[in-house]
């Protein structure tokens, strides 16, 4: 833990910190329908021209469930265009690499992925993906479920603002407005600064060159026909194969990169993701992905505390969030600074840490950082390998992650999650104060109870189910790669990160097989949709609601007490829940690990 | 009857209690509590794994027997606080006997019945000593009336036709005279029936925030038992065996049993307490409310000021003594029965002017007070002593007073007062000043009451300028002057619409409206029927102040029960550090670390944290029934105490707990 990466934390902070106001005030102008912003003369014209295509009147508002059902009919019709598109890959152009379509299972799991802002890829990009597939089947839903995210906090935080009212906003508008005035300038931007960095943009074919130093590897024997020969011990045969060449990959990088993270989608245009040379080039870069992941999430924030006239609270709730970043983020880098026992009486690398499955040009602090950064947001996007985190490092990302990964969270996705954990901290601690629970001035029912809990029932059930079904299956142990707690581990991230929509993995699982495809799938599917309707249920039963009057005798939501009160409660209530869970993998081998046992 | 809190453990309450808490255990019953639904079938499935071929078999036992004991301690806590309940319930049975009534028939004639056969309309004479049959309103005639059978107040009171003292209550007795009563009520359907009824719990309704926190827990129940069954396919994994005994002490401590065993009993002990105070709520919904006010509704008679105007003050006028002016308002007065003319024969005295009689005058002429001439007084040796309201004095004199005069009448209006001159045919006297004395306390009181956020409103018939004056020296935020009862109900529906919640106190027929529709409507037991049945609680003493109990009652409830809420979640963590690593320690020694607590053994450990969380039920029944106290220092204050006490300590005493029994476990060899 040296100086420079303290002060590299600080900077980092503060950087959050600094955007987070006026970022806050642009997001109150873009989701305003008659809102103004300086890009007006530009945009306003394409806007108008879009709702006429559409057919959208931007006056209209409508209530949540029509607003949750026109959310629901665009995921789907755009989840089905990108299932198309990747099962008709070998037929469309811009695919010089002469990719095949991909398998009904893999679609499947690739589109419902991109669509819910998972990003979960059972895929390599750089070997499976055209660039049509990239640049549209994939980016488009990079900025459309980054700007559906955003639209839904946006709903449900009109919902807390508004009273004795019937609609919490547009969709349509929103996703037009977001996707207009908020995704695509950034990403503009910053696709050149990282072009400027050296990440690549381009069509070209593939390079190839010749490797310096020939290598070789062992792959499975296979017969004329193409099939693996199994020997007499009826594992396959082993034959050596020499490499001497190297195919390097090429593409329209830099603009999908900008929404993968600004967007906290996370899918990455290669395999390695942003441990790629040509997705993260430099430190410069690396360190304004971190920034870009929390942007957007951070100024929610203060949207949150502008519409509801109570900046305290927008605070508050960002207090809260910091404080679990920050633990998470010491927990993690201090996990992997000290390294691995095993290393350690090896006599191997003892003052670096744990540097296994991290890049060299990071280093730990930025392994541990960007680790912690994307599974608090939903980002996903990795530029370490957290399999090869030790048993608490590893933990950090997975914890993250169950949370609801509140901890500024995905765009949009984050606030509200959030905020379900702020209706259920007023609702428990408000009677303390002597009157029936209220977030500021609505009184919370038993319906609002209701819908919240159905959020964390869904994303315990969804987690812990797939996990315990997984454990005990052929196909679940067999996509393993480690055995133990650890392999309990990589089974637990998986589900726990596609129901929440996080997209990153412990690497060592063998996902791109029906059973995980589906059921990680399906997980994704459940994580998104049966959490975003009760959400919605939410925004439309605070919108209808009175507002009592503040007075001494009113539950504070702004303030020390209440952001203690907020994170004890998303420890409390939130973490605890998958305690059990935890013990049995991570905690369980970083015990084992420290008596110098692997897996 | 008493209303007396009785202590905590009182055997006679006790002991139906434990046989209470065994006929809960009905399946019926438990399910309507989802908490202690899952932990009695826990019980049952532990109790049944006894039976099973395992070496672990005494472990097992304990475990199942405080299982049963965590429900059986549930049932306790509601059955106590029903119980004391049940036990006003009875002295007030005991007060209903078979009477007998004289119900006057159509043709004039009275015809001895049962009071069971009464009907609504039906009219009866009670006479001296008689019971009176049933609920109902006088409509002749005048009597005292022995209510102690309600009140417990020994003091009887007078009931008359008209007005808004005409109610009676059916079982109370009338102790003089005769009256005429109509009957308003069926049988079974009385005020005491509705009374006897409400103290022992039988309708008892979940109330809006029960039912809401009842989702809470029984969701977190719900995403609990997800925990628990995914656990066993994971530890098949991880070749680790989860017994089914372990994983059900694992899932009754980690769902909220605490609270869900002491929810009901929290709310029957609110409406108890309202009870002792003599206050009876017809639901708890309207206790719950109680705490939610934020606008208090007070009437300047009788609760801000003491009944009537006193004289407090003598101002003669020029040339005139304080002695002279005295002794002229003590004639004026003599004959003047109301509180505010004795008041003024009483400070006269004060003055040491003698008490006269009025037959120690016998040649004297009183003159009653009356609506033309607004004077009252006497003619006495054909002097014309005279009191009133000033202009009619000025008429009666004829002439202009002295500048001292108006300049005293002008400074006595205007600090809230009453003055009244005294006269003959020949001059001005003086000035008497009526005051209004306000309570004492008041200020302090509503000082309270604004620390808690809640504004008081006066509300009187006086002018502005009076209204003011009185408002201020008593300290309200805000005041309604010259107020018609449908006044009233405007600022109620203008309040409620801003979305505040009110709470008032009245007792006459004119309030009814009003009382039905504030959010918390407190009938006077003295006022009419139609304003008991418009409000949501009735207080039996009949005192206006009671409202501020009524809301401290109403706050301590909800803290009550958020504070166990809080405290039950809260208990989670130290209940994992217990069983998490007896669980692993079998197949991964390595994780004894995290064994924190140095708990002894892995059976130790389970069946701690089992004993634990079944004993603190038992320990919180005191807290449960009395609450959690409430102090008005605001809410920030408040949330800050409580966080403290029943969240960070909620986490840190079952470390200690737990601790201590494992100890005591280990010791007497219990595993």
């Amino acid at each position: 833990m040296r100086n420079l990466d303290w002060l590299q934390l600080a900077l980092f902070i503060a950087i959050i910190v600094l955007i987070t106001k006026p970022l806050g005030l642009y997001l109150v102008q873009v989701l305003d329908a008659k809102g103004k912003t300086w890009l007006d003369w530009l945009v306003k014209p394409v806007e108008r021209v879009t709702y006429r295509l559409l057919g959208v009147n931007p006056e209209e508002e409508h209530d949540w469930k029509h607003f949750t059902l026109a959310m629901l009919l665009f995921s789907a019709v755009s989840a089905l265009f990108t299932y198309a598109m990747l099962r008709w890959q070998a037929w469309l152009p811009l695919n010089p690499q002469k990719f095949d379509a991909l398998s009904p299972h893999l679609s499947f799991n690739t589109a419902v992925s991109f669509t819910t802002n998972t990003n979960w890829q059972s895929y390599g990009g750089e070997s499976t993906m055209s660039y049509l597939s990239q640049m549209v089947a994939l980016t488009i839903h990079n900025f459309a479920s980054a700007a559906v995210g955003i639209a839904l906090a946006a709903a449900l935080v009109r919902g807390i603002a508004r009273h004795t009212a019937k609609t919490i906003g547009n969709f349509w508008v929103d996703l037009v407005r977001i996707t207009y005035y908020l995704l695509l300038p950034i990403c503009f931007v910053f696709a050149i600064f990282l072009v400027s960095q050296g990440m690549i943009q381009n069509f070209k074919p593939y390079t190839t060159a010749k490797l310096m130093e020939p290598f070789t590897v062992q792959v499975p024997k296979v017969d004329d026909k193409g099939q693996a020969v199994n020997g007499a011990d009826g594992k396959p045969v082993m034959v050596d194969q020499v490499i001497t060449e190297q195919s390097i990959v090429q593409g329209p990088m830099a603009s999908q990169v900008a929404i993968k993270m600004l967007g906290t989608n996370g899918g990455g245009y290669t395999n390695a993701n942003a441990a790629h040379p040509f997705e993260n080039p430099t430190p410069l870069s690396n360190f304004i992905q971190m920034i870009s992941i929390f942007a957007i999430a951070s100024a929610l924030t203060y949207y949150l505390g502008r519409m509801t006239q109570n900046q305290g609270h927008g605070w508050a709730v960002w207090s809260a969030m910091f404080a679990l970043f920050l633990a998470g983020v010491l927990v993690c880098w201090w996990a992997e600074a000290k390294g691995n026992p095993i290393h350690h009486n090896l006599g191997v690398a003892v003052a670096d840490g744990n540097m296994e499955g991290k890049e060299v040009r990071f280093g730990i602090f930025n392994s541990a950082l960007f680790a912690t950064v994307t599974t608090d947001a939903s980002c996903g996007a990795v530029n370490a390998m957290h399999d090869s985190f030790t048993g608490l490092g590893g933990m950090v990302p997975m914890l993250n992650i169950e949370l609801g990964e509140v901890v500024f969270g995905g765009v949009g996705a984050g606030l509200y999650g959030m905020l379900v954990f702020v209706v259920l901290a007023v609702f428990i601690a408000g009677l303390m104060v002597g009157r029936t629970p209220e977030y500021l001035g609505k009184k919370i029912g038993a319906y609002e109870v209701k819908v919240a809990l159905l959020t964390l029932l869904v994303l315990a059930a969804s987690i812990l189910g797939f996990t315990a079904w997984a454990s005990v299956s052929k196909w679940g142990v067999a996509g393993l790669n480690n055995a133990g707690p650890h392999g309990l581990s990589e089974m637990l991230y998986a589900f726990s990160s596609c129901t929440g929509n996080n997209g990153s993995a412990f690497a060592g699982l063998t996902a791109n097989e029906p059973w995980y495809d589906t059921t990680l799938g399906l997980a994704t599917l459940i994580g998104r949709f049966l959490m975003i309707v009760p959400i919605m249920a939410l925004a439309g039963a605070l919108a209808q609601k009175k507002v009592v009057p503040q007075s001494a005798g009113t539950f504070p939501v702004s303030g020390f007490t209440f952001t203690a009160l907020l994170i004890g409660t998303v420890l409390l209530v939130g973490a605890l829940t998958f305690l059990p869970a935890l013990a049995l993998g991570p905690v369980v081998e970083h015990f084992l690990t420290l008596q110098g046992k692997l897996f | 009857m008493t209303h007396k809190a009785p202590s905590l453990f009182d055997w006679n309450i006790a002991g139906p209690a434990i046989v209470d808490a065994f006929k809960k255990l009905h399946p019926r019953a438990m399910i309507k509590n989802p908490v202690m639904f899952v932990t009695l079938v826990g019980a049952i499935l532990t109790t049944a794994d006894i039976f099973l071929p395992t070496h672990e078999r005494g472990v097992i036992a304990q475990i199942a027997l405080w299982l049963w004991f965590t429900v059986l301690f549930a049932n306790f806590a509601e059955a106590v606080a029903e119980g004391r309940g049940k036990a006003q319930a009875k002295a007030l049975r005991k007060t209903r006997t078979h009477s007998t009534a004289h119900k006057i028939r159509g043709d004039g004639k009275t015809e001895e019945v049962g009071a069971d056969t009464l009907r609504k309309a039906d009219v009866v004479v009670v006479r001296t000593g008689e019971i009176i049959p049933g609920d109902g309103e006088v409509i002749e005639g005048a009597a005292t009336v022995d209510e102690s059978a309600i009140t417990g107040e020994s003091a009887p009171v007078v009931r008359e036709s008209g007005g808004d003292r005409s109610a009676v209550t059916g079982g109370t007795r009338v102790l003089s005279d005769e009256i005429k009563v109509r009957i308003t009520a069926d049988p079974g359907h009385g005020f005491l029936d509705r009374m006897i009824s409400l103290v022992e719990g039988a309708k008892r309704q979940k109330t809006p925030n029960e039912i809401a926190l009842t989702i809470l827990l029984a969701a977190l129940t719900l995403i609990f038992m997800f925990v628990i069954m995914a656990l066993k396919p994971m530890g098949i994994y991880s070749a680790t065996v989860f017994s089914v005994p372990v994983l059900i002490a694992l899932l009754v401590c980690l769902i909220p049993t605490t609270i869900g065993g002491l929810l009901s009993a929290i709310g029957i002990a609110g409406m108890d307490r309202l009870l002792q105070r003599n206050v009876l709520a017809m639901s708890g919904r309207a206790v719950e409310a109680a705490g939610d006010v934020d606008v208090l509704l007070l009437d300047k008679t009788g609760t801000i000021t003491l009944g009537n105007r006193q004289a407090t003050e003598f101002m003669p006028a020029p040339g005139v003594t304080e002695q002279e002016l005295a002794d002229a308002a003590q004639l004026s007065s003599l004959a003047d029965e109301t509180p505010e003319g004795r008041s003024v024969v009483v400070l006269a005295k004060k003055f040491g002017i003698r008490a006269r009689e009025i037959h120690e005058l016998p040649h004297a002429q009183f003159i009653k007070f009356s609506a033309q001439t607004r004077m009252s007084g006497v003619d006495l040796d054909g002097v014309q002593y005279r009191k009133g309201a000033a202009d009619s004095i000025y008429k009666f004199v004829g002439s202009q007073p002295a500048a001292e005069i108006i300049q005293a009448v002008e400074k006595v209006a205007r600090a809230g007062g009453t003055p009244l001159l005294v006269a003959t045919k020949a001059k001005v006297l003086g000035v008497i000043y009526l005051k209004d004395i306000v309570k004492g306390g008041l200020p302090e009181r509503f000082k309270r009451l604004r620390a808690m956020g809640i504004k008081t409103v006066m509300i009187t018939g006086d002018n502005k300028l009076t209204a003011a004056a009185i408002a201020l020296e008593a300290g309200v935020d805000d005041f309604l002057a010259e107020a018609k009862p449908e006044d009233k109900l405007a600022l109620i529906r203008k309040e409620q619409q801003g979305g505040r919640m009110i709470a008032m106190i009245g007792d006459g027929t004119n309030d009814a409206p009003a009382l039905a529709q504030a959010d918390v409507g407190v009938a006077m037991n003295t006022g009419t029927q139609a304003a008991k049945e418009a409000g949501n609680m009735v207080d039996l003493d009949s005192n206006p102040t009671k409202l501020l109990e009524i809301i401290e009652i109403g706050k301590q409830l909800l803290i009550t029960r958020g504070a166990l809420t809080t405290f039950s979640i809260a208990n989670d963590v130290a209940k994992y550090f217990a069983i998490i690593p007896a669980m692993l320690m079998a197949t991964f020694p390595a994780i004894a670390p995290l064994n924190v607590m140095h708990l002894h053994s892995p059976g130790s450990a389970i069946l701690s944290a089992v004993i634990f969380n079944a004993l603190i039920i038992i320990i919180l029944i005191p807290l449960a029934l009395r609450g959690v106290k409430f102090q008005p220092i605001g809410a920030l204050a408040i949330l800050q105490r409580n966080l403290l006490i029943y969240g960070v300590g909620g986490v840190i005493i079952p470390f200690l707990g737990i601790k201590a029994i494992d100890v005591i476990v280990t010791a007497l060899n219990l595993a």
